[in-house]
Formats: structure tokens, C-alpha cells, sequence
């Protein structure tokens, strides 16, 4: 059974544990595509997130991904507030694989967490992939990253037959 | 990687006491599910009762339920109880000191990293919601 096909069975949205002003408006939170005006949020959020103001390139992200260009750049707003965004793209014949959605920075806002935004953004672009005829979505995120671990295992993800290594070439 | 005993049976204990928090099981019930030895069970079931992942109620209708948190407890949490998973050898191995046994440490402790990654990010919540994921998937015996 392909990765998507195992999403569309289980959503379920996570329980509303947090009381916050964000959750006041949850019910009526929208996903849409990134416009320009989002990267000073995104770049804000992901600062928050990772420690590391990255402007140019989330810019650089939104020129290669943003309207369509070659992948999948989502955000969630509620009341027109931005909550947090996906971004992904396809990627094709890495090592023999055959076209897979790689999603590959995922962020919502601290205050909207555990409110299935974060289900909700990982919903629709497997949908996205899903609708150019992408069966299998693929991420890689570090060992000691608990808390994205934990989303995507949750989200029904699983160790894939590929595996990430490295070299040190630095002197 | 292989979980002790003792684990495994903690795990399948949990894990079916989560399933139906409301419920209360016996360790025979426990036990007949898996096919596992009651005697064992109950030994495993007491250390799960003083980590308060587990409540036991004595009498008629009385027996175990699941009574921690599914969203918090992770896979790793409830190995831990029972197996020293994240503790690196006490002793250095044979030859870790020659070049050889020093890279197949390294090996072995990059593999302990993805199981300990591994079980720390499947809740018990993650756990039952996404289980039925691996129903195809089991491995084929070759016997």
C-alpha cells in the first residue's frame, strides 16, 4: 500500500489540548499557497523554530517554489493570520528512485501547536502530490529532531528503503 | 534489534491497555492475547504499576488499565523501564582500542542512534493510530 494511500486512511485530527487566542479560530483555519507577502512570516517563524534568520533563502525558495514553480509552497492562515507553511517539491531518479513528493521544511506558529494545523499542511500537499500522480512522500530530518520525528510519525510515516550518509570533506 | 523479554511483554501490555483505556484486563487476559507466560507477565505488569503507566484495581470487574499520558509516553519510555537502551556499554569491547574495533564500534553505535531516534518518536497514541500501516507489510517467515 503506498504512503498516500496509507494517509488517506487515517486522518484524524489531533486532540484540542491548548487554549491560546490562536485556538479561538482554529475551526476556520485555511491552507493555501504562499504569496510574497508570507516569506517575512515564514522567515520570522522559522527563526523562532531554528535559531537562524534565513531571508535569502526562504526568497530564493519562494522564486523556485512558489505559484506552482516546481513544487509545492503551502501556508496555513486563520483569520488571516499566518500559522505556519509546508514547502516540498518532486524529486525523480535520485539513486534509482522513481518521482516521489520530498517534503522538506515544515513550521507552525508555537502558539497554534497541537491544534492539527501541522496535519492539515501535511494533508494537503500529500494531496497536492497526489493529484500529479505522486504515490510515495518522502522527508529527512535529524535523528535528534524529536519533535518533527514525532509529527511525521504520527502523520503514518516510516522508515523508508533509503538511507541518508555523509562525509566529512572539510580539512 | 531484539527487546528483551521483559519488554516485549511490556509493550504488548501497554499498548493493548491503551487501545481501550476504559477497560480492565487481567494478566490472564493479557497473557492469552499473546500467548505469553502469566507468570512473567505479572512481574512486568508490577514494574509498570510503580512507573504509573499502568493502574491495577483488585476485586471483581478489577484488573490493569493503561493510566499515562499516550500523546508523552514513547516506545523508548517504556523500554527504558526495563532495558538500559540508551546507556553505552559500561565496559569498552574487545579491541576497541585497534583501528578495526574502533570503526565497528562507531558502526554499532551509529546503528543504536536510529533505534533509540527510532522508538523515542512513536507515542502510544502514534502507535495504535497508525499500527494497522504494517498489517501488510509483516515479514514472511522463511521457516
Amino acid at each position: 500500500m503506498s504512503s498516500l494511500n496509507y494517509h488517506n486512511l487515517k486522518i484524524e485530527k489531533l486532540q484540542k489540548t491548548v487554549e491560546s487566542m490562536s485556538a479561538k479560530a482554529i475551526n476556520n483555519f485555511l491552507i493555501r499557497d504562499a504569496v510574497t507577502n508570507d516569506i517575512s512570516e515564514i522567515v520570522k517563524l522559522d527563526a523562532q523554530n531554528t535559531g537562524l534568520e534565513k531571508n535569502e533563502y526562504w526568497k530564493a525558495a519562494f522564486d523556485r517554489f512558489g505559484n506552482g514553480n516546481g513544487g509545492f509552497f503551502l501556508v496555513a492562515e486563520s483569520d488571516q493570520h499566518f500559522c505556519g507553511y509546508i514547502l516540498g517539491e518532486i524529486r525523480a531518479w535520485e539513486f534509482g528512485s522513481p518521482p516521489c513528493g520530498w517534503v522538506f521544511a515544515i513550521g507552525v506558529h508555537n502558539d497554534a501547536r497541537e491544534m492539527g494545523i501541522g496535519s492539515k499542511l501535511f494533508k494537503s500537499i500529500c494531496q497536492h502530490f497526489q493529484q500529479v500522480g505522486i504515490e510515495k512522500v518522502r522527508t529527512m530530518l535529524a535523528r535528534s529532531d524529536h519533535l518533527n520525528m514525532s509529527f511525521f510519525r504520527s502523520q503514518g510515516m516510516r522508515g523508508g528503503p533509503f538511507i541518508q550518509l555523509e562525509i566529512n570533506v572539510s580539512e | 534489534m531484539k527487546l528483551n523479554k521483559a519488554t516485549r511483554f511490556a509493550l504488548f501490555s501497554v499498548l493493548e491497555l491503551a487501545n481501550n483505556p476504559e477497560r480492565h484486563l487481567s494478566a490472564t487476559d493479557i497473557a492469552n492475547k499473546f500467548d505469553i507466560s502469566s507468570h512473567h507477565l505479572l512481574k512486568v505488569l508490577h514494574s509498570l504499576v510503580r512507573a504509573r503507566l499502568v493502574g491495577s484495581v483488585r476485586g471483581a470487574g478489577g484488573g490493569y488499565r493503561f493510566i499515562g499520558n499516550q500523546k508523552r509516553i514513547t516506545l523508548l519510555d517504556i523500554a527504558e523501564i526495563f532495558e538500559d537502551i540508551r546507556l553505552p556499554p559500561v565496559e569498552a569491547e574487545a579491541a576497541d582500542d585497534t583501528e578495526i574495533g574502533n570503526a565497528l564500534s562507531q558502526i554499532m553505535h551509529e546503528i543504536d542512534e536510529i533505534t533509540i531516534a527510532t522508538l523515542n518518536s512513536i507515542s502510544v497514541e502514534t502507535f495504535l493510530k497508525t499500527m494497522h500501516f504494517y498489517q501488510d507489510d509483516l515479514p514472511k517467515s522463511t521457516n
